[in-house]
């Protein structure tokens, strides 16, 4: 009774704000939906018996994508009205990535539930005895060991390249030695001087 | 406490609803109590220390003046500017407060006595407090005025990261015990060296337990990394446009944040509930005492810092954060790691 209850109201509050997302004039507004989304979607996983793919969905999506998109979006300055009138030059191509997602989405569900492939291919039983964690660490860390570091190899290949692709030498710059900073003691820096009245101060 | 309202005659899903619903208010309320004795403590510890008097004209010794400041601001009119975003404004404040208050879900304050005893304990603690930046970036949005939204800035650059760095060190704690369950993170740090108790009198946590003692420091944004309401920068950072119970539940909401670090650093380096000997007499004093007393050391050591180190600057609070403690905990994974390898898990097969 109460997952039922549960249930529809996550999947409700999904719903609603994902088409909010799209709907909100406000793009702020826009992201802190997505993120209420985001948010009742790892409800939606809990329910399932998914906890630690539900935490992470909020770590790392709420906790640090969704901060940073805040951010960008946050600073930007933007002109509603002009970013309106493209809607409807927009709304062909638009629909036509939706009608793809739909298809893809309707094929894989058939093709889970009905195909001839799925038999063989589905995982089997999940040990009752094994957590979340262990078990998803047992099949990563073993089955997909391949997969799982190649994924970590393209990321790594991705930071590396944003980070060439925006660094700039530039010149005039003066960094800090923080070594040589905490060297430094009163008396390198001062000096007392007596000087007379009336005259200034030779350095 | 579900089966007892059970035996009373209600249904399943009533006792259950009903023994939540008094286990998070047997929570909440003592938090709220703590916080208003600790905002206390804090200032009379600030005023000791700058041979001070502190709060001393409410109450006997000044317990209540935090009682009194809360009348207060209760009783002061919200300001809202006329420019800010309204309903955002408003929200601001309660998402900072609720989000503090939330992770006390998965604290253990005895064997079994925890309102939600999950496996994921630890990682639902860094799902909420991830989640706390929203309230002051929002805050510093949606106020529409310079200095708020330069501090959320600020703080939401600061808190994811620190936020890096804290992931690292709870995972070498995580290596250690062998899972993300706090009760079962506290009961694995019995009996180091047959007579001690807690993660740090192990010589490969202990460096970890410094560094999220001064972590928590950063991701709180408490002295020395106050940087978000740096006063002779930004005014009062965030707060700025705030007044009367907003500005009252996000300063709450700091507070419950910093006792929740407090209680983390007890948890998971020195032993939560557990005394700090393990020796059979201690054990008839109550977990939560133990517990308690830690919190109340950390919130000093807290306190204590605030009062003595002078605020950092923001460049030096990043290279902190990214240079040093991000290769540094990451190097203490590899080692732990390895440790355990070579010892718990059988060697190099």
């Amino acid at each position: 009774m109460i997952h039922v209850i549960a249930f529809y109201l996550f999947a409700t509050i999904v719903v609603c704000s994902g088409a909010l997302t799209i709907l909100s004039r406000n793009p702020v507004h826009s992201v802190l939906w997505l993120i209420l989304a985001f948010f009742n979607a790892a409800g939606l996983m809990i329910l399932l018996g998914a906890e630690f793919i539900a935490m992470l969905l909020v770590i790392v999506y709420v906790g640090a994508v969704a901060v940073l998109f805040l951010f960008v979006v946050m600073m930007l300055d933007i002109d509603f009205a002009e970013l309106r009138a493209g809607f409807v030059s927009y709304l062909p191509f638009g629909l036509l990535v939706a009608l793809v997602l739909l298809a893809e989405i309707v094929l894989g569900i058939g093709l889970w539930s009905v195909g001839p492939i799925e038999l063989a291919q589905r995982a089997g039983p999940v040990n009752p005895e094994l957590s979340n964690i262990q078990a998803i660490g047992a099949l990563l860390y073993t089955r997909y060991i391949f997969l799982f570091e190649a994924a970590g190899i393209v990321l790594l290949v991705a930071m590396i390249g944003a980070i060439v692709l925006t660094h700039r030498a530039r010149g005039g710059v003066r960094p800090q030695n923080i070594a040589r900073q905490n060297q430094r003691r009163p008396q390198d820096a001062v000096r007392n001087v007596n000087q007379p009245v009336g005259q200034g101060v030779e350095l | 406490m579900t089966a007892f309202f059970q035996n009373l005659g209600l249904p399943f899903e009533g006792a259950w609803l009903l023994s939540t619903v008094i286990g998070i208010l047997l929570i909440a309320l003592p938090v709220m109590l703590a916080v208003a004795m600790i905002i206390y403590a804090d200032r009379k510890i600030w005023a000791a220390m700058a041979l001070r008097r502190g709060p001393n004209v409410v109450g006997p010794f000044g317990l209540l003046q935090s009682f009194a400041d809360g009348l207060k601001v209760f009783l002061q009119e919200t300001i809202i500017p006329s420019a800010a975003n309204k309903t955002l404004f408003l929200i601001a404040p309660i998402i900072t407060f609720t989000v503090a208050l939330m992770a006390w879900a998965v604290v253990p304050f005895q064997v079994g006595v925890v309102l939600a005893d999950i496996n994921v304990g630890l990682l639902y603690i860094l799902a909420i407090s991830s989640l706390g930046v929203y309230g002051v970036v929002l805050s510093g949005w949606a106020s529409n005025s310079k200095y708020p939204f330069y501090s959320a800035i600020r703080a939401s650059a600061q808190m994811i990261s620190y936020e890096v760095s804290i992931g690292f060190i709870l995972i070498c704690v995580v290596l250690w015990a062998g899972s993300f369950n706090l009760t079962a993170i506290v009961e694995s740090q019995k009996g180091y060296y047959g007579f001690l108790n807690g993660n740090g009198f192990n010589p490969l946590l202990f460096p970890m337990a410094i560094m999220f003692l001064i972590s928590a420091m950063a991701e709180t944004a408490r002295a020395p990394f106050d940087l978000t309401e740096a006063e002779s920068e930004l005014v009062a950072g965030y707060q700025t446009e705030y007044s009367s119970m907003a500005f009252a539940l996000f300063w709450l909401g700091e507070y419950a944040n910093v006792i929740l670090m407090c209680a983390l650093n007890a948890v998971l380096f020195w032993g939560g509930y557990l005394p700090p000997f393990d020796w059979a007499p201690l054990y008839l004093v109550p977990g939560i005492i133990w517990l308690f007393a830690k919190i109340l050391f950390f919130f000093f050591v807290f306190s204590w810092v605030k009062a003595t180190v002078p605020r950092y600057r923001y460049d030096q609070l990043m290279r902190l954060g990214w240079k040093i403690f991000l290769p540094t905990s990451l190097l203490f994974v590899f080692l732990v790691s390895g440790f355990l390898m070579l010892t718990r898990y059988g060697g190099a097969q």
